[in-house]
C-alpha cells in the first residue's frame, strides 16, 4: 500500500499536504498569521489607549507650534487683503479700510486683545496698540480710513508692523520656531539672528545640556565606585546597602526636593553645621540654593539611583576571576582595572549615563523649586509660557525642539541598550 | 572583605579611600531623607536643629506640625476633639482631602495600567508578535518623554475633549504614565517563564482563559504586583500633569506639597514628607518580599 512518503519518493512531486488536503505551506502561513493576530490582539487595547492619551495629544501640541489662526480668523478682511498683496511698503486706503472694519468687528466680539497679543509675539507694544485703537475705533465713521487711523496712533504707519501682520495673516507660521531658535524677522521680512540681548533660548538649551551633562558626570563619578562595592560584596551585605539606593528611588520626588531645601538653604542644616564648626562665619553663609548649584546637587541626588542600578546589574555579571587573572599575569592594579574591568562595564556606563541625561534634559520640578533663576532649565521656560505668559505657540515650539532631542537620545539608548533590557529595581 | 596578605601599602591605602568614598556616597543618598524625620518634630518653625533639639531636651520636640497637617483647612480646628471634630477633619482638612484624591486617583489609574499593561505584555512576549521593537518603543515612551511635554499635550487635548478639571482625565493620564513600568516588569517576568507550561495546559484540555488563570497568572503575579506598585507610585508622586489639568477639587498630596513649598514653606511640609517616607519604606518592603518570592518560585535562592 503506497504511503505519503512513498509517493514523494516515487517522484510524484505534489506538495506536502495536511490531513485535509491543504498544502503544508498554506497551512503554516495561516497558523503563523493567526498567531501574529492573536499577539497583536492582546497588545491592541493598550496600543489604542497610549495612542489616544499620549500620541494624539502630543501630535496636537506639535501642530499648535506651527498653526495659529487667531489673526486670520478674527481679522478676515485684512487677512485676505494681506494674503493677496505683497507688503513692501505701508499699504494704502484699501488695507486700512479692511483693518478698520475688522477691528470694529473684533471690538464687538471682544477678540481685539487676542489679536493684538498674537502680533505682540513678534512686535512688542502691539497689544496696547490694538487695545487703544479698538477703544476709539467708533470715532472713524467713513473714509479716509488711513489718515484717521494714523491720526489716532501713528504706529499704524510703521512698515515693520505691517510685515508682521502680513505673516500672521497665514494661519500656518514658522514664527514660533524662529523665536525658539533665537531668530527673528527684520523689517524686510528676512530671517536674521535676534539681537544679542534677546537671545534667550539658545542660551537656555545650552545650559540645559551642560547642567544635564554635569549631573550625568557627577552621577557616574559617585555611582561607579558605589555600584562596584555593591557588586563585590557578599549578597547579605549588598542587599542591606541596596536599601540605601532603593529608598531614595522610591521616595517621593517632592520629599527629596524638600529635604534638599531644608539642608541647603542659607539658614539650613548644612550652613548651620558649617557655621557652628567654625568653617564659615555667620555672614559668610554659602548660597547653595536658588541657583545652579541647588539644581545640580538636588538633581544629582535624585538621578543617582538611575546610574547605580544599571551599573550594578552589569557589574554583577563581570566574573571576578578576570581581574585576578590579570593581576596574576603581572598587571598592576591600575592596568588590571583600566584594561580588564572597565571595558566590561562600558554597557552599564552607557546605559546609566544616557538614562540620567535623558531624564535630566526634560526635568522640571526640582529646578523650579530649588533652581532660582540661574538654575532654570528649558522645561521651566515651557511651563512659564504655558501657565503664565500664555504664549502657547512658543511653548509648543520649545517643547517640540526638546522632544526632538529626547527622541534622538531615546533612539540612541534603544540602539545601545535596547528598551526591553531596561531594568527597574 | 579583608585585603589579601600580598597587598601593598598603596593598595591598602587605596582600599581605605575607596571604602570611605563609597560610605560618603551612601551617606549622600540617605542623609537627606533621614534628616527630615527629626526636623518634622521641631517645636519651632525652623528648618534646622534648634539648641534644644541637639540637647535632646523634650521641650525642643513637639507634634505641632503633625497637628497642623491634620487641622489645616478645617472649619473649627480648635473645637473639642470629639466625633464632630473628626468628621470636620475628614470633610475639610486640606491634607486629608489631598490624600483621599491621591489614593482614589492612584488606585484607579493603577488598575487600568496593570490590566492593559499585563495583557499587552502577554502579547509582546509572544515570539510571533509583529513589529515588536517599534511597539515596545512606543509603549515605553511615556516614561522617557519629559513630563512637561506630556502635560502640555494633555492640557490642549483635555480642554478640547472636555476632560480638563475632571477625575477621569487625571486617572487616564496617570494610567498612561504608569503603563511603561507595568510593561517593563511584566515582560521581564515573562522572559523567565517556561512556555512549555502553556502547551502542557493546552494539551490537557485547558482553554486559553483557564490556562491564563491557573497557570500563567500565579507564576507572573509577583511581576504584575511590582509593576502595579511602580504604576501606583508614579501616580502618587506625579505633580506636573496635575498642575496642568486639575482644578482645586482634584488637589493631590504632591500638588499640596508643591504649593506649600512655593508659597509659605513651613515644617508642616516636613511632617507630610516624613509620613511619605514611612509610606515608601512600606512599599519597598513589599517589593523586596515579592522579589524573594519570585526567586523562590524560580528555585534560585531561599
Amino acid at each position: 500500500m503506497p504511503t505519503a512518503t512513498d509517493t514523494v519518493a516515487a517522484g510524484d512531486l505534489g506538495p506536502l499536504t495536511t490531513g485535509d488536503g491543504t498544502p503544508l505551506k498554506t497551512a503554516l502561513a495561516r497558523a503563523t498569521r493567526r498567531a501574529r493576530l492573536k499577539a497583536l490582539f492582546l497588545v491592541a487595547p493598550l496600543l489604542l489607549f497610549v495612542i489616544v492619551t499620549f500620541a494624539v495629544p502630543i501630535g496636537q501640541m506639535l501642530y499648535l507650534s506651527i498653526y495659529n489662526p487667531v489673526f486670520s480668523d478674527n481679522m478676515p478682511r485684512l487677512s485676505s487683503w494681506l494674503r493677496a498683496h505683497d507688503v513692501t511698503e505701508v499699504p494704502g486706503e484699501d488695507a486700512f479700510k479692511a483693518l478698520v472694519l475688522d477691528l470694529t468687528e473684533a471690538r464687538a466680539n471682544r477678540t481685539h486683545a487676542q489679536v493684538g497679543t498674537r502680533i505682540n509675539y513678534e512686535r512688542s507694544g502691539a497689544t496696547s496698540l490694538f487695545k487703544s485703537t479698538a477703544r476709539k475705533i467708533k470715532k472713524i465713521k467713513g473714509p479716509p480710513y488711513k489718515d484717521q487711523l494714523l491720526a489716532l496712533n501713528e504706529e499704524w504707519g510703521e512698515l515693520h508692523l505691517w510685515t508682521v501682520m502680513s505673516r500672521a495673516a497665514a494661519p500656518h507660521t514658522a514664527a514660533f520656531y524662529a523665536q525658539a531658535l533665537d531668530l527673528s524677522y527684520d523689517a524686510e521680512g528676512d530671517i536674521v539672528r535676534a539681537p544679542e540681548n534677546r537671545r534667550i533660548y539658545g542660551h537656555l538649551f545650552l545650559r540645559t545640556l551642560l547642567l544635564s551633562a554635569l549631573v550625568a558626570g557627577l552621577c557616574l563619578i559617585l555611582g561607579y565606585p558605589a555600584a562596584h562595592l555593591l557588586a563585590s560584596l557578599p549578597l547579605k551585605y549588598s542587599n542591606l546597602l541596596m536599601v540605601l539606593v532603593l529608598l531614595p528611588f522610591w521616595t517621593s520626588l517632592l520629599v527629596r526636593t524638600t529635604s534638599w531645601i531644608t539642608l541647603l538653604q542659607s539658614q539650613g542644616v548644612l550652613n548651620d553645621m558649617l557655621v557652628s564648626v567654625g568653617i564659615l562665619s555667620d555672614d559668610g553663609r554659602l548660597e547653595l540654593m536658588y541657583n545652579q548649584w541647588g539644581t545640580v546637587i538636588a538633581m544629582t541626588h535624585i538621578m543617582l539611583p538611575f546610574m547605580i542600578l544599571p551599573l550594578y546589574s552589569v557589574m554583577k555579571t563581570v566574573p571576578k576571576d578576570f581581574v585576578r587573572a590579570a593581576r596574576s599575569l603581572g598587571a598592576g592594579p591600575v592596568t588590571a582595572f583600566l584594561r580588564v574591568y572597565l571595558p566590561q562595564t562600558v554597557p552599564g556606563i552607557g546605559a546609566g549615563v544616557l538614562l540620567v541625561f535623558i531624564i535630566s534634559v526634560g526635568y522640571y520640578i526640582t529646578p523650579a523649586l530649588v533652581g532660582g533663576s540661574s538654575g532654570q532649565l528649558i522645561s521651566n521656560q515651557i511651563a512659564f509660557h504655558m501657565l503664565q505668559s500664555l504664549n502657547w505657540g512658543l511653548a509648543a515650539a520649545l517643547g517640540a525642539l526638546l522632544l526632538g532631542g529626547v527622541i534622538l537620545l531615546y533612539w540612541l539608548y534603544d540602539r545601545l541598550v535596547g528598551v526591553d533590557n531596561m531594568k527597574l529595581g | 572583605m579583608s585585603m589579601p596578605a600580598h597587598a601593598t601599602t598603596f593598595e591598602r591605602i587605596w582600599r581605605r579611600l575607596y571604602l570611605a568614598f563609597c560610605a560618603g556616597v551612601f551617606l549622600f543618598l540617605i542623609a537627606p531623607i533621614i534628616v527630615i524625620v527629626p526636623l518634622s518634630f521641631n517645636a519651632e518653625p525652623y528648618f534646622t536643629f534648634t539648641r534644644d533639639m541637639l540637647a535632646l531636651d523634650p521641650d525642643g520636640f513637639s507634634l505641632r506640625w503633625y497637628d497642623r497637617l491634620l487641622t489645616y483647612g478645617m472649619t473649627a480646628p480648635d473645637a473639642v476633639r470629639d466625633g464632630a471634630w473628626w468628621a470636620d477633619a475628614w470633610a475639610n482638612s486640606q491634607w486629608i482631602h489631598a490624600a483621599k484624591n491621591s489614593f482614589t486617583i492612584g488606585i484607579s489609574s493603577t488598575l487600568i495600567a496593570t490590566a492593559l499593561g499585563t495583557l499587552a505584555a502577554l502579547g509582546l512576549s509572544r515570539p510571533e508578535m509583529p513589529f515588536r521593537r517599534a511597539v515596545m518603543a512606543l509603549l515605553i515612551s511615556p516614561m522617557i518623554v519629559p513630563m512637561i511635554i506630556s502635560a502640555t499635550g494633555l492640557f490642549f487635548f483635555y480642554s478640547k475633549a472636555g476632560l480638563a478639571h475632571t477625575y477621569v482625565g487625571i486617572v487616564l493620564a496617570h494610567a498612561m504614565l504608569g503603563i511603561p513600568f507595568v510593561i517593563i516588569t511584566v515582560t521581564a517576568t515573562l522572559a523567565g517563564f517556561d512556555r512549555s507550561l502553556i502547551h502542557a495546559a493546552a494539551s490537557l484540555g485547558a482553554s486559553p482563559v483557564t490556562t491564563f488563570r491557573k497557570v500563567i497568572l500565579p507564576l507572573i503575579l509577583p511581576g504584575v504586583i511590582s509593576g502595579a506598585l511602580f504604576a501606583f507610585v508614579t501616580s502618587f508622586d506625579e505633580v506636573v500633569v496635575v498642575l496642568f489639568v486639575a482644578s482645586y477639587d482634584q488637589q493631590t498630596i504632591p500638588l499640596q506639597m508643591w504649593n506649600g513649598i512655593r508659597e509659605q514653606i513651613s515644617p508642616t511640609i516636613l511632617a507630610a514628607a516624613t509620613i511619605l517616607v514611612l509610606f515608601s519604606i512600606a512599599l519597598l518592603t513589599t517589593l523586596e518580599l515579592l522579589r524573594r518570592r519570585t526567586e523562590r518560585l524560580r528555585g534560585l535562592a531561599g
